[in-house]
């Protein structure tokens, strides 16, 4: 195959020529300072796939679909996406296949994920030559990485200012989600911190309805928090939710937490938006605040095998833009989430040097320059008789976050607390003396039941609950 | 139906009875697998706004068996009966703090 510069040496000619003429280079070496994606692509019936894929280059960096004149006042080849690799999907009937493109890093401006993304997965997503179009994961060069902010804190901080180590940190989502009020949601939380929780977590439905508006419950829920803390003799907190309709309604809900004392606020990322959560983040690092992130409509955009983002990419992205904690599934509970490929991405928040790892479905390896990490957040329709499986699979680094497995205990919030607290410090206490969580768990429960009453009995009530489906995103 | 007990607790394996000898040691056996470097520390009041307990002597730097850190949590348990002790755990590669546990609560 013959390439043709994209720099003309005979002058304007208008018209449509193939992308795969400037935009598929399959010699081309990338640089360390390349952005790398790689696209799962369908492609419409009929159109080669170094067409497809050179389109998914052309499309999300310099090309439109027709030539300008203008493009000769430019060099092209300074700033058009490459497509260097296709690699066919085994066994895909649809012609599926990733392509593997490099952008070059004067594409982006530093420290957006909002420019990067509106490249990335811009308007090529709607292109007609293609039926489905699936951003899998993105390596962020070094050169791009240091001009993010990342987490405010990350893990190592976070434990230090709330005095907890070598363990998961234990939470839960105070509920109903809607509808209680203030002083009633403050006496939930009250009682699950009181009874062993590190954290009580607001959720993300709540912002500031008619039934609890945001000043009240901060308030309430504040006083909780120092009850339970001069109690017990552990520090605790609540993540206070500041989502928004507004950046300045987000940042007015933000101060005020942190007038009152709380160490740790809530943003939801995707519905906020990017631009949203990394002037918040930015402004956690400059107050001392932990952030903890949630990621509602994460399932609209990364469920879908062949369409959309993964959520590898999401997490990655959060992590630069900044949080210092974010949902990424149970694996064992009631939400959608492959092992391997939770695993895969989990190391993506956590770790400083991540391989490339096609079996966990990490595409590239990524190096993160001491960039503080993110801790995993597993909540959903978990229970005490998962407590050993969730240790096992998510270890220290991760908010082990059970909602209806605290409050429905029937003795209430404090002994369903307590219930998960043990449970979980047996499973460490027998993990570090060498004993396998995956094999002897559930006696390792049943030999704390004999002395906690509250486990027992959360034990007694949840044994027969499970959640198998198969799972819809497989690698 | 029961009311959970007011009652102060001290982080991480402070829900459990407390632990044994016997026990002791294996936590730290598996902190000296880890490569993390043990330490004793030791404080009158367990207020979790006290960031920062005595410690009993300098961290283990050369422990090599879980009976030598032991024995010092015995020489500070025996020194100051009224004190809370603690060991905990540092890692000099990730350089951090990583673990914290309970010893010893005086009643």
């Amino acid at each position: 195959m013959v390439y043709t510069m994209s720099k003309p040496k005979t002058g304007y000619q208008a018209g449509v020529k193939d992308y795969r003429l400037t935009y598929y280079m399959p010699d081309y070496v990338p640089r360390d300072t390349d952005i790398l994606a790689a696209f799962r692509v369908t492609p419409q019936p009929g159109v080669p796939a170094e067409e497809a894929a050179a389109a998914v280059a052309a499309e999300s960096s310099t090309g439109t679909w027709t030539t300008v004149w203008t493009d000769n006042l430019t060099d092209l080849d300074r700033y058009k996406g490459r497509c260097y690799d296709i690699e066919p999907v085994p066994g895909a009937t649809d012609g599926q296949f990733i392509a593997y493109i490099a952008y070059p890093l004067d594409l982006f401006e530093e420290g957006s994920i909002t420019n990067l993304l509106t490249s990335l997965v811009g308007n090529v997503f709607g292109f007609k030559a293609l039926t489905a179009l699936r951003l899998e994961d993105v390596r962020f060069p070094l050169a791009l990485v240091k001009t993010y902010p990342g987490p405010p804190h990350g893990i190592v901080v976070e434990r230090d200012k709330i005095n907890k180590y070598g363990r998961p940190l234990l939470g839960c989502t105070i509920k109903p989600k809607l509808g209680l009020s203030a002083k009633n949601y403050g006496r939930a939380v009250y009682e699950c911190l009181r009874g062993g929780l590190d954290f009580t977590k607001d959720d993300e439905n709540i912002n500031s309805q008619p039934f609890m508006r945001w000043r009240d419950r901060f308030l309430f829920v504040q006083s909780a928090i120092e009850k339970a803390q001069a109690e017990t003799g552990e520090i605790k907190g609540h993540y206070l939710n500041v989502t928004a309709g507004t950046c300045e309604e987000m940042m007015e809900r933000a101060e005020f937490a942190k007038e009152l004392g709380s160490p740790i606020i809530m943003h939801d990322y995707l519905t906020g938006g990017f631009t949203a959560n990394t002037t918040l983040s930015k402004w956690c690092r400059r107050n001392g605040m932990l952030l903890h992130i949630h990621r509602a409509m994460h399932a609209v955009i990364d469920r879908q095998k062949n369409h959309g983002i993964h959520f590898r990419v999401l997490a990655k992205c959060l992590r630069l833009s900044g949080g210092d904690h974010i949902h990424t599934g149970t694996v064992v509970g009631k939400l959608e989430g492959d092992q391997a490929s939770t695993l895969g991405f989990v190391d993506l928040l956590r770790e400083d040097h991540v391989e490339r790892d096609p079996s966990r479905g990490i595409y590239f390896t990524q190096d993160y320059a001491s960039m503080g990490g993110v801790m995993a957040v597993a909540s959903g329709g978990i229970h005490v008789w998962h407590m050993p499986a969730l240790v096992d699979i998510f270890g220290d680094d991760s908010v082990l976050q059970f909602g209806g497995g605290t409050l429905g205990h029937p003795w209430g919030n404090a002994p369903g607390a307590t219930a998960n607290r043990v449970a979980l410090e047996a499973c460490l206490e027998a993990r570090n003396s060498g004993r396998d969580l995956k094999r002897e768990g559930g006696d390792i429960l049943r030999e704390a039941c004999r002395w906690s009453p509250e486990l027992a009995v959360a034990c007694e009530l949840w044994k027969e609950i499970k959640f198998e489906y198969a799972t819809v995103d497989t690698l | 139906m029961q009311t959970l007990p007011k009652r102060r607790y001290y982080e991480t394996l402070s829900y459990l009875p407390p632990l044994s000898d016997a026990q002791i040691t294996r936590q730290i056996q598996y902190m000296l697998d880890q490569g993390y470097i043990p330490a004793v520390e030791f404080n009158e009041t367990s207020e979790p706004t006290d960031v920062y307990w005595t410690m009993w002597k300098l961290p283990l730097f050369g422990a090599s068996s879980p009976q030598e850190v032991l024995q010092e949590v015995r020489s500070c348990r025996d020194a100051s009966p009224k004190s809370f002790v603690r060991v905990i755990g540092f890692d000099n590669i990730r350089q951090c703090q990583t673990m914290m546990f309970i010893v010893h609560r005086p009643h």
